[in-house]
């Protein structure tokens, strides 16, 4: 331990004394070097005073108000070298690098954060030398201005051996970032739950007043799959607008009597489905998976439906669709529907999709880019059915008009197969008609 | 070894190759009789007669055209300019003819000429006495330009520079003159055209500089020395062409570098410096290029007050250094 004498330093070229306006430590105070001790007044500038050692401050020679030349005493201040709070200051921290002559020891965490603006700002030279000497600057401390991390600091870190890696379990300084999230201790799905959804970047932090809701089970698994597939699949999209006055004609007519007879309703949707199913089963190239070095196409066609519940996203399978009326589709969806609702889809209900149709109409939706339902080549979008005027034989007629979406695997699909797939569902739906078609 | 004034050197260098080489003689404006306005080729007159120090008309134009035209003939005519400032009349005559000798003949003529003229300020000098005029000649291939700093690289290059096949225009700094003094060996030396020097070896922050510049630099790196800051100091002595390799290593050595030069700051020198570092070293660097130089203003004023805000001094070099050194 060193007493050390602070005097008035040369604030100006021309400046000769200046008047303490303020003390801004006491006696006892523990000060940073270059941490500001007094304010002064000078004919030309108002200043603070920095500390010329990191210490504490023993006794202010000085009182407000007196001039003091330049160089003369303002106080004393006890410097650490050994003594018994610089070792209780520094017990806590595994410095990465041996600080540089005019570093501040001691308190470096209140630093860290709020007076390196240039922490983060690197040169070229500083983001090559840690490149190539895999040095993770998080755990650097920097001794240029604004605690930036300068080539020198590096060039001592790799003469020293001691190099600081990414992953190496070293005491960081406390950081004055919101906690990070806390990984649930035992995820609800294990099979959701194996890898976190990609991420870059830093992590935003919640500000006072947010809500933090932790991501586990279903959401967790919904964002996995939803990365995978926007990551994984070139996704490209087309809409057709389909003309169902016919269709709404022959499920008015029908729909109560269906009700009362079988004991659920008789949605748009199961017509749609049905219409799909149909259509795949003449373009196959649609009912199948990208795996690599080959597609496979699928001979069975289970489609996937989307059923929201809460916030959460079920996509259960309506197996073997092409074998099936409108009724027995209509009753697998309501059936599904109520299972997700009560939270009794079994992974039965869930496997073995092979195409998707999404009921976006039901949100009120018109036009929508669905995510395709990774594997599967391609995910249809049956929007809201909207009366429209329409052109029909030089004349104004109201329509019910849908459009339908498809978003397809580029690797997998073209243009064409997908227009041709997508005119054949348009024909079937607008042949449906109360004389030709069945729901049994 | 002798100690002498950089004007002493410059006017010892002129001796011996007189001494050595019949063909060398001497032109220029009060350079016979009078030992010329700084006295740099004082007793030449008594020694060599007035064949070869020869006192021309107030043309400079003339006096350049003369030299080219002796100088292609066998001659080693060395041209003095009586100030930097006056050397605009013989710029035709320089950049067209002498510059242009060699390249232009295919090699059957050339112009070995030396033309000397002090530069720069800090003198009281004013406007037509002060200025540096280097960064006119400097994208002129064909010419060299050689700026010294100390009184032994002025005997060496100048001896190079007489001895030089071309032309070559040699500014000595004239407040160097006699502000700077040091040791020079009394055998015969040359120095290499072309070749920087380094003057100081550190870690810290590297100054490259040329002229009476790399004198406030050292004196700024020993003032920085006592604050822990380990100055690296290039004295390019060439300032066209450039010696590229010695500037690149300058630079990747500490990665922080500042320029200086007296001259204007736009077109100077040191911009052609700077880029030379921007396309060799950026992956060393660890702070943007600095250059230090003199304002955009037409040339040095003569109020004492503003001359020295014009002008380079120890002060604003080391201020330059300490912050590049902070940063």
């Amino acid at each position: 331990m060193a007493k050390e004498k602070i005097n008035m330093p040369q604030l100006g070229e021309s400046v000769t004394e200046g008047t303490i306006s303020s003390w801004l430590v006491e006696p006892g105070d523990t000060v940073n070097k270059y941490d500001p001790i007094a304010e002064v007044m000078t004919d030309k500038v108002n200043a603070e005073v920095p500390s010329s050692f990191t210490g504490k401050i023993t006794e202010l020679v000085a009182s407000e108000g007196d001039t003091i030349e330049v160089g003369e005493l303002m106080c004393y201040i006890e410097t650490e070298g050994g003594g018994e709070e610089a070792s209780s200051d520094d017990t806590g921290e595994d410095k990465p690098e041996a600080p540089v002559e005019k570093e501040a020891v001691g308190d470096a965490e209140d630093q860290a954060d709020e007076d390196q603006p240039m922490k983060k700002r690197y040169s070229p030279a500083v983001l090559r030398m840690a490149q190539e000497n895999d040095i993770d600057l998080n755990k650097v401390k920097g001794s240029g201005r604004g605690g930036r991390i300068t080539r020198k600091d590096l060039e001592k870190i790799i003469a020293s051996g001691d190099i600081p890696k990414a992953g190496d379990k070293q005491p960081e300084p406390a950081k004055q970032e919101a906690p990070k999230q806390e990984e649930p201790a035992a995820p609800s799905q294990p099979a959701a739950a194996s890898a976190q959804p990609a991420q870059s970047g830093p992590q935003p932090t919640a500000q006072e007043g947010d809500v933090e809701i932790p991501v586990t089970g279903v959401r967790k698994a919904i964002a996995q799959n939803m990365v995978k597939s926007k990551t994984e699949i070139p996704h490209a999209w087309m809409t057709v607008e389909v003309d169902v006055t016919n269709l709404a004609e022959l499920r008015n007519a029908k729909k109560d009597e269906f009700k009362q007879k079988e004991g659920f309703s008789l949605t748009y949707f199961a017509f749609f489905v049905k219409a799909v199913a149909q259509a795949l089963k003449e373009f196959p190239e649609l009912n199948s998976t990208w795996a690599g070095d080959k597609i496979i196409q699928r001979k069975a066609i289970n489609l996937n439906i989307a059923v929201a519940s809460g916030n959460q996203l079920f996509v259960p399978v309506i197996k073997d669709a092409d074998e099936k009326s409108i009724k027995g589709i209509a009753k697998d969806i309501t059936d599904l529907a109520k299972k997700a609702r009560d939270g009794k889809l079994t992974s039965a209900d869930m496997e073995g999709g092979t195409f998707t149709v999404n009921n976006t109409g039901s949100f009120g939706s018109v036009q929508s880019m669905g995510v395709i339902n990774h594997p599967q080549a391609a995910i249809l979008q049956v929007e809201s059915i909207v009366k429209r005027p329409v052109f029909m034989n030089g004349m104004f007629a109201a329509r019910d008009m849908v459009n339908l979406c498809l978003s397809l695997d580029h690797r997998v699909l073209d243009g064409l197969v997908c227009g041709n797939f997508l005119a054949r569902v348009k024909e079937i739906l607008e042949n449906m008609t109360k004389e030709n078609t069945s729901v049994y | 070894m002798p100690v002498m004034s950089y004007i002493q050197a410059v006017t010892k260098a002129l001796q011996e190759e007189m001494q050595r080489d019949e063909n060398v003689f001497v032109l220029g404006e009060d350079v016979g009789k009078r030992g010329g306005v700084f006295r740099a080729t004082d007793g030449l007159y008594d020694e060599f007669g007035e064949e070869r120090v020869i006192d021309t008309p107030l043309a400079e134009s003339a006096i350049a055209g003369v030299g080219i035209g002796a100088a292609m003939y066998g001659k080693r005519p060395v041209a003095e300019m009586q100030f930097a400032d006056f050397i605009m009349p013989a710029v035709n005559q320089i950049i067209s003819e002498a510059a242009k000798m060699r390249y232009r003949s295919n090699n059957d003529w050339s112009a070995p000429m030396t033309i000397r003229a002090p530069y720069g300020g800090g003198v009281h000098g004013a406007l037509y006495h002060s200025q540096s005029v280097e960064s006119v000649f400097a994208n002129q291939p064909g010419l060299k330009i050689v700026m010294p700093s100390t009184p032994y690289d002025v005997k060496g290059l100048l001896k190079a520079a007489i001895r030089d096949d071309d032309p070559v225009l040699f500014f000595e700094h004239k407040r160097a003159y006699r502000l700077i003094k040091g040791e020079v060996p009394e055998d015969d030396y040359t120095l290499p055209i072309g070749k920087a020097d380094v003057k100081r070896e550190g870690s810290d922050v590297t100054v490259i500089t040329y002229g009476l510049c790399v004198n406030f630099a050292l004196q700024a790196a020993e003032k920085l020395a006592e604050e822990g800051i380990d100055a690296h100091i290039l004295d390019l002595r060439t300032v066209y062409p450039l010696d590229q390799e010695a500037i690149i290593e300058a630079a990747k050595k500490t990665g922080k570098v500042l320029l200086v030069t007296e001259d204007n700051k736009e077109g100077s020198i040191i911009g052609q410096v700077s880029a030379i570092i921007a396309e060799n070293c950026l992956f060393d660097l660890d702070a943007p290029v600095q250059r230090l130089a003199g304002p955009d203003v037409p040339s040095m004023p003569y109020a004492p007050t503003m001359e020295k805000y014009f002008m380079m001094n120890p002060d604003k070099v080391e201020q330059a250094m300490r912050d590049l050194a902070e940063f």
